[in-house]
């Protein structure tokens, strides 16, 4: 496939071609570009609307491609080296949840760090697979979850010979990462496939200076979220396949198949038409492009620190093992020096001064650069940090300094998801199983996972997040007031 | 042939002026630098197409934006001025001698050497002895001045373009922390009438009554700026402009064309729409 013409977009051409013909639509969507609501159309634009269509003959269809989106498949699969893409329109979820259901099914073992996002336990539950969770490192200073060491990897995989695959993030939403190359190479000889959730690694397939990416690492199957750090819109994402993939049962049928399990088969083609013209977008500038965020993230971190109170902290941290490599152009920050936890700093940025970022926890703050960065923007985070600590900073005592603690599994997710549940008071859930979910949310990392131990830290960790105004999400109790445990046999 | 300068006041509004020539013309780093010749007011600057300064209206903004805070305060030794790539601002407060520094932060270099070539009516004074130009982004430099000043002008263009951080919370707040305990911050506080601009003059008052117990606002017509009706904010951490000795101003013997000790006292008197839109800027 080499030597594909990057420069060309055959969704986006199509699309155009479609509009000049005036093709007069009697088939869905009903809004008929946009004429049959007028109100949504003076919201999001003529445009926007005339492009909204249905799959037909010249559009190709997502869900058998044969011309337009497999030739702008193919064309991701080269720009991204591998061996195959597949556009995906339910987000990077369905991306990881897809990955996942094309090497495990019921029962078959999978190697995974605990620090996953809630897509990666959720298709536990829809697979039925039993994770063996390795704990990642934590970083005694920051308190946040690292990444795998190869040796707990190695360790996990000679005790479960049986595993089907090894899970990776590639990065944490931290931008910490593990060795991916070594670990890949590992479970390769022991005969597991390497998945990879690069839901926060778009960029790391341009540009230089970033750690290695899925594809270049030889893993076989990698979720990208294309509408994070590549430009596409949300909920638009990558499912990437290896070329060595075959090997362990991967193939493009056999992913393709599961993925028509769940995605739709009205494939949006705003999304659509948006994966093309990013990734041609990134194929032609991505390195240019990636300098400039890392030059921006680099500066922000400069500012910050001359700030003081404030870690903003980068790749000092790495450490050859669990933070084998770190990604520049993430601005993670500790807060808790300055007596704030990242949520507070977060509510303050949003409610005082109109800034919003991406997250914040117990003890730091995430930032999203990204290349729609201007420099004005990038003084007034660093001001409005400045402001915050002058007016709002307190004594750190008796903050709680670890956003991460070991969990304990009794049953596997979907044992616990699917078996006999009944609510109660959470305060009152301790030494109980869980049949649901907690987590904050962004990040969205489960601090409570089905089939997992209810201890009185988690409950005190949970008390401490609501406190201090993270929204946590994922019980049936909109108010994590009530929890589901697993009733006793 | 007719050549006009057109800017658009709002989205139904556009005034024109005749030029007789373009003098320069530019994209800098930050934004387009225009230069134009025109018979009814002489040389004029804009600054992505819009209107900064005519040599015939200029006196009007830069005496406004400067006297009333002298005059409120004659102690002001330590003058930082924000924007103000014309020089305008900065001429004005040369002509006291009793300040002892001006340091002029300007982001776009170009817009000074532009001026220096072509308006040298208002960038005459920029190289008096007691005037530091630096060229960096304006929040940038304030947040890590502390109790440095006695006096800040924010002498910028419109919230929407350059100027947008020199229209934040985050701003007035480290101006707040770089003032001296008498300190005072005068900005250019846009119009009141349209609507656009009202919004951007309320915003502006809401965060800056955050942080000053003082917090009033002045008025000045202004010929070339959208609706000519425009407002200075006056914030101070304990002078009250209305207490100012215009006796003592005068025997400074400043010669000024628009600005006196009466109109001192009556540009704080505002309409009532105005009061209004402040009352509730919230």
């Amino acid at each position: 496939m080499a030597g594909l013409d990057q420069s060309k977009a055959p969704i986006y051409e199509a699309l155009l071609k479609y509009k000049d013909a005036r093709i007069v639509p009697f088939d869905v969507p009903g809004h008929k570009h946009g004429k049959g609501n007028p109100e949504l159309t003076d919201f999001l634009g003529q445009r926007c609307l005339s492009v909204d269509v249905n799959s037909m003959k010249p559009l190709d269809n997502l869900c058998h491609p044969t011309s337009v989106i497999k030739e702008a498949e193919e064309l991701a699969a080269e720009a991204f080296g591998a061996a195959y893409c597949f556009f995906m329109v339910g987000g990077t979820t369905s991306a990881v949840q897809s990955m996942l259901l094309s090497v495990c099914k019921a029962g078959d073992k999978i190697i995974m760090p605990r620090n996953v996002h809630r897509s990666a336990i959720n298709s536990l539950i829809l697979s039925g697979a039993i994770p063996v969770y390795v704990n990642p490192g934590v970083n005694e200073r920051l308190g946040i979850p690292l990444g795998m060491s190869v040796s707990e990897v190695e360790k996990a995989i000679l005790e479960n010979p049986d595993a089907k695959a090894v899970f990776v993030n590639n990065p944490t939403y931290y931008g910490i990462c593990s060795d991916l190359r070594r670990i890949t190479k590992l479970a390769h000889d022991h005969g597991m496939a390497v998945l990879v959730d690069e839901a926060h690694g778009t960029h790391f397939y341009f540009g230089d200076g970033l750690p290695v990416s899925a594809m270049a690492a030889g893993a076989d199957l990698a979720a990208v979220s294309m509408h994070k750090s590549g430009g596409s819109l949300t909920q638009s994402s990558f499912l990437l396949i290896g070329s060595n993939a075959e090997k362990f049962g991967v193939t493009e049928g056999r992913v393709r198949a599961v993925i028509n399990l769940t995605q739709t088969t009205s494939g949006s083609y705003l999304l659509l038409s948006s994966l093309d013209i990013a990734r041609r977008r990134l194929a032609l500038n991505g390195k240019e492009i990636v300098k400039k965020v890392i030059g921006t993230a680099d500066y922000a971190r400069k500012e910050i620190a001359s700030i003081g109170g404030y870690y903003a902290f980068a790749d000092e941290l790495i450490n050859g093992d669990d933070i084998f490599d770190f990604d520049r152009t993430k601005l993670s920050v500790h807060t808790r020096d300055i007596g704030l936890a990242g949520i507070e700093v977060y509510d303050y940025l949003r409610d005082n001064y109109d800034i919003q970022i991406e997250f914040g926890d117990i003890g730091n703050i995430l930032a999203y650069i990204s290349v729609g960065d201007m420099w004005k923007d990038i003084e007034r985070l660093v001001s409005a940090m400045a402001e915050i600590k002058r007016r709002f900073s307190r004594d750190k005592t008796g903050m709680l300094d670890h956003e991460y603690i070991n969990p304990q599994v009794v049953l596997s997710p979907q044992a616990a998801f699917y078996g006999v549940q009944k609510p109660v008071p959470i305060e009152k859930s301790a030494g109980k199983i869980s049949g649901e979910f907690v987590m904050c949310y962004p990040p969205g990392i489960p601090i409570l996972a089905p089939g997992e131990m209810i201890t009185d830290e988690i409950l005190a960790y949970i008390k401490y997040s609501k406190e201090r105004g993270c929204v946590m999400t994922g019980t049936e109790d909109m108010d994590i007031n009530y929890i589901k445990i697993i009733e006793d046999k | 042939m007719e050549l006009w300068f057109s800017e658009p006041h709002t989205k139904n509004v556009k005034m024109s002026i005749r030029v007789d020539k373009q003098l320069h013309t530019e994209q800098s780093e930050y934004q387009r630098i225009d230069v134009f010749e025109s018979p009814e007011f002489g040389r004029f600057l804009t600054l992505d197409g819009l209107m900064m300064l005519t040599e015939k209206d200029e006196f009007i903004y830069h005496e406004m934006i400067t006297h009333v805070a002298m005059a409120s305060n004659p102690q002001i030794k330590n003058v930082l001025v924000i924007g103000a790539g014309d020089g305008g601002t900065v001429r004005e407060l040369t002509r006291y001698g009793t300040v002892e520094n001006i340091d002029m932060v300007e982001i776009d270099e170009r817009v000074v050497e532009v001026c220096r070539e072509f308006l040298p009516q208002t960038a005459c004074r920029l190289d008096d002895p007691r005037v530091n130009i630096v060229y960096d982004d304006g929040l940038r430099f304030v947040r890590s001045r502390e109790n440095a000043y006695d006096l800040i002008i924010v002498d910028s263009t419109d919230p929407f373009g350059p100027g947008e951080g020199l229209f934040t919370s985050e701003f007035y707040g480290n101006c707040f922390n770089a003032l001296t305990e008498n300190g005072i911050l005068v900005n250019q506080h846009e119009s009141p009438y349209y609507p656009d601009d009202a919004k951007a003059m309320q915003r502006a008052h809401r965060r800056i009554r955050e942080f000053f117990d003082v917090c009033r606002v002045y008025q000045a017509h202004i010929p070339t700026y959208p609706s000519g009706h425009w407002l200075f904010g006056f914030a101070s951490k304990t002078i009250d402009p209305l207490s100012a000795d215009g006796e003592k101003w005068n025997a400074l013997g400043i010669k000024t064309r628009y600005y006196n000790s009466e109109l001192h006292k009556g540009c704080f008197a505002i309409p009532n729409y105005v009061k209004e839109l402040l009352k509730n800027a919230d």
